[in-house]
């Protein structure tokens, strides 16, 4: 930048002494690294409070609301759910030796992880268009069109059950999904970047701090999921 | 090594040292800068223009109160004139001024470090801030919002059909600009400390922020998905909050307060902060209980958080949940007036001087101390059930946040403009305008406690004439506030070219920040400070003489 042109000194024989990667502002790369990580947890602190707020209303409203809760989520296809469910935990084993693979310093091995971790989430995103699709064939989306008269349980009895709860419901599943998988384009977008830079040669065993975050973002996000299936798909089927 | 460039007609002058301010001068070098101290400065810019604009819209409200009728506006245009004052203010002014000015400033000078952690999401939280601002006044031109800035759904949601998504989209940014800046303060903090900078030898500002900031990154992104939720619920029919699917609006009320409420103290903590430094440094002695006062900050941002259901004692919560609100209320004045009590402890045998920074200092603890009372008067659940919603509520939180906020942010730029810009300001003016902003204030917002207690109520455009004689005083108040408020950024200007050079630390004072030059240069030190001492050692620390109080010492 042209600002910082003028400053010759201290800055610019540090970033000579030193690994390219470090910053002028830090002393070492170990403090660089430490910035780093306690920046990205306390990242995903925020997340956790993000989507707590929708957990929140959940637990309020599933409380509430019980019977219906349990009779729309019912209608939620629990094979694609676990399904998704699976993909996400494989997709984390990927992350896990992405990361180890950057640690060890093997670039290719490192780039193919990180390519497939992007394919289980796109994966995951195709399998979660598919049930939004079921959702707007089977009038399950809120809005003036929503309809709810699915009110039988697994075994036939009638639960009773007011189609407006139901609608409550189907906001909250679409609401905290929609949220999710936003979250998991997103992760998908910083793979993909990720992967590129991996291939050009970016990180080595000294530094693989961004392969580490953004794998602590991921993990996040699945277990995010790992809520999100029993809360959402698994609501009185324990029969 | 800048001789070279010095102009001929600057010659003569002490030969400028290279410093932040004037290490670049193109526009692409302030847009794109990395440096926390311009990223400061670009703030400082912006928070201004926010709060003349915030301030426009509240002499809007004081004129249009002047006489009982509805003359100026119509109730539709008087409800999009608060609501902008309120957004205005909270989002793109209190929450941001002390902490994304003084705070970015300062913090990394105070701990020796050369910057913030994270210089580029600095400079993203600056960026998200002003779409927020440009978000903003988009709505403003073209046609508001009238929900007052709470949002309260299901009117949120369902009825009104103004601006709402927009709106909250621009408060979304601001969040998320603020969630930033905590997060870079408290990772800075934690892992940029010079050495010998031990957690007890941080400067009571920084810890401020730090307590600050725990509230930010906690806080504001319940606030960040409620927001989210109203603007689903409007634009794809969700219905999360609404009445008729079973839902409930009290639930937007409670995940908008447990942001809304510590927000009140992201406000006031960094003030405080600014006023620990002010009263140590013109008593001329450490400050009173250090620990304490360090600690108490913590103790408001945790228990900041358990107090957000006394904005709902009428809204229908149970009344046990009220009684618990209500004590956890009380039980939070606790560390407050730790703070009030220790600085007043400090000033025991202090050597007093009476300079700008020391007087907004004063009025800090006079209107704060009004201000926190009158908070405990609302915590009764007896009393609240009778000044809801009346104009009680809005003198109590204009003493916290105007009261509170803007003299600890008034008196913190008069601290540290010499340090910020290397001038001194004008002291006589700056006294006039200390006196201006006290007198005004309180003639503004003394009236309202007697007004709401009589039963006038907010958010009206008009009232029954026997409310008249206060309100007359209350506007005439505000426009003396406003010349208070006007002077300094009129003489501040006037000293960036007129204002005498300033010293490395006209004050006298403690703190790092005091021992680099002003304005210091683009990475704070020449070499990183080592530190062996205690905080506020200012038996150590020789009084400029201009600054001899007439005290014992």
């Amino acid at each position: 930048m042209s600002d910082s042109q003028a400053t010759t000194s201290q800055a610019t024989m540090e970033h000579e002494a030193h690994n390219p990667a470090l910053l002028h502002h830090f002393a070492d790369a170990q403090q660089q690294k430490n910035a780093a990580s306690l920046g990205m947890w306390l990242f995903l602190v925020t997340e956790i409070m993000f989507f707590g707020g929708m957990f929140c209303a959940y637990l309020v409203y599933r409380l509430a609301h019980f019977n219906a809760f349990a009779a729309a989520s019912q209608q939620l296809s629990i094979w694609m759910g676990a399904t998704n469910t699976a993909v996400l935990i494989i997709s984390s084993v990927t992350v896990v030796l992405a990361v180890k693979a950057a640690e060890a310093g093997k670039r290719k091995v490192l780039v193919g992880y990180l390519v497939v971790t992007v394919l289980l989430g796109m994966t995951f995103l195709v399998i979660k268009g598919f049930e939004y699709r079921e959702k707007f064939e089977k009038h399950h989306v809120p809005g003036a069109t929503f309809k709810f008269t699915d009110t039988f349980d697994d075994n036939g009895k009638q639960i009773p059950v007011n189609p407006k709860e139901a609608e409550l419901f189907f906001s909250l599943y679409f609401a905290m999904t929609g949220m999710h998988a936003l979250h998991m384009i997103i992760g998908c977008g910083l793979f993909s970047v990720l992967a590129v830079f991996a291939w050009k040669g970016h990180y080595s065993p000294g530094y693989f701090t961004p392969i580490e975050n953004a794998g602590l973002y991921w993990h996040l996000v699945d277990i995010i999921w790992i809520y999100l299936f029993p809360l959402l798909y698994l609501i009185s089927r324990h029969s | 090594m800048a001789s070279t460039v010095i102009p001929a007609n600057q010659a003569q002058a002490p030969a400028p040292k290279l410093n932040y301010l004037n290490n670049g001068h193109s526009l692409k070098s302030w847009l794109l800068t990395t440096d926390h101290k311009r990223i400061a400065v670009l703030y400082l810019i912006s928070v201004t223009v926010f709060f003349f604009l915030g301030g426009f819209f509240a002499m809007l409200i004081r004129l249009e109160l002047l006489t009982p009728q509805g003359d100026l506006m119509q109730a539709d245009t008087y409800n999009k004139v608060f609501t902008m004052h309120g957004m205005i203010m909270v989002f793109f002014f209190l929450i941001p001024v002390v902490p994304a000015v003084l705070g970015n400033f300062l913090i990394p000078i105070m701990i020796g470090a050369k910057d913030l952690a994270f210089p580029r999401i600095n400079l993203l939280s600056w960026y998200l801030y002003m779409v927020g601002g440009i978000m903003i006044s988009h709505v403003m031109l073209t046609g508001g919002v009238d929900t007052g800035w709470t949002f309260y759904s299901p009117f949120s949601t369902e009825y009104t059909n103004t601006k709402i998504v927009e709106a909250g989209l621009a408060a979304f940014m601001a969040g998320f600009s603020s969630i930033f800046t905590g997060l870079n303060f408290i990772v800075t903090i934690h892992r940029m400390r010079a050495p010998g900078l031990t957690w007890n030898r941080l400067p009571l500002f920084v810890w401020a922020n730090y307590a600050t900031s725990i509230i930010m990154i906690l806080g504001t992104p319940v606030v960040a998905i409620t927001i989210v939720l109203v603007a689903v619920e409007r634009l794809f029919h969700l219905g999360i909050f609404d009445p008729r699917l079973g839902g409930d609006p009290l639930l937007f009320q409670h995940l908008f307060w447990f942001y809304s409420h510590p927000a009140v103290y992201i406000m006031i903590l960094p003030s405080m902060g600014v006023i620990s430094e002010l009263i140590t440094c013109f008593s001329r002695k450490r400050v009173f209980g250090y620990n304490f006062v360090a600690l108490s900050s913590i103790a408001i941002a945790v228990i900041g958080f358990l107090v957000w259901a006394h904005h709902m004692f009428v809204a229908g919560i149970s009344l046990y949940a009220a009684m618990i609100f209500s004590f956890l209320t009380f039980f939070v004045g606790v560390p407050s007036a730790v703070k009030v009590f220790n600085w007043t402890a400090t000033l025991y045998r202090g050597s007093i001087t009476y300079a700008t920074p020391m007087l907004y200092a004063f009025g800090f603890i006079g209107l704060f101390t009004i201000g926190g009372l009158t908070g405990l008067f609302l915590a009764t659940l007896g009393i609240d059930v009778h000044v809801t919603d009346t104009y009680f509520v809005v003198a109590h939180f204009h003493y916290v946040m105007v009261g509170g906020v803007l003299m600890g942010y008034l008196g913190g730029m008069h601290f540290w403009w010499p340090k910020i810009s290397g001038r001194m300001y004008p002291e006589g003016w700056a006294k006039l305008s200390a006196l201006f902003v006290f007198v005004g204030f309180n003639l503004t917002f003394f009236p309202q406690f007697i007004l709401g207690y009589v039963g006038m109520p907010r958010r009206y455009w008009q009232y029954p004439p026997e409310f008249q004689v206060l309100n007359v005083l209350s506007t005439a108040g505000s426009s003396v506030l406003a010349v208070g408020y006007l002077l300094p950024m009129i003489y501040f200007l006037w000293s960036l070219k007129y204002g005498p050079i300033a010293p490395a630390n006209p004050w006298g004072a403690a703190g790092l920040e005091w021992k680099t030059t002003s304005p210091p240069p683009t990475f704070n030190f020449d070499e990183t400070p080592v530190v062996t001492w205690e905080a506020y050692n200012y038996d150590e620390i020789p009084a400029p003489k201009e600054l001899e109080g007439p005290g014992e010492r």
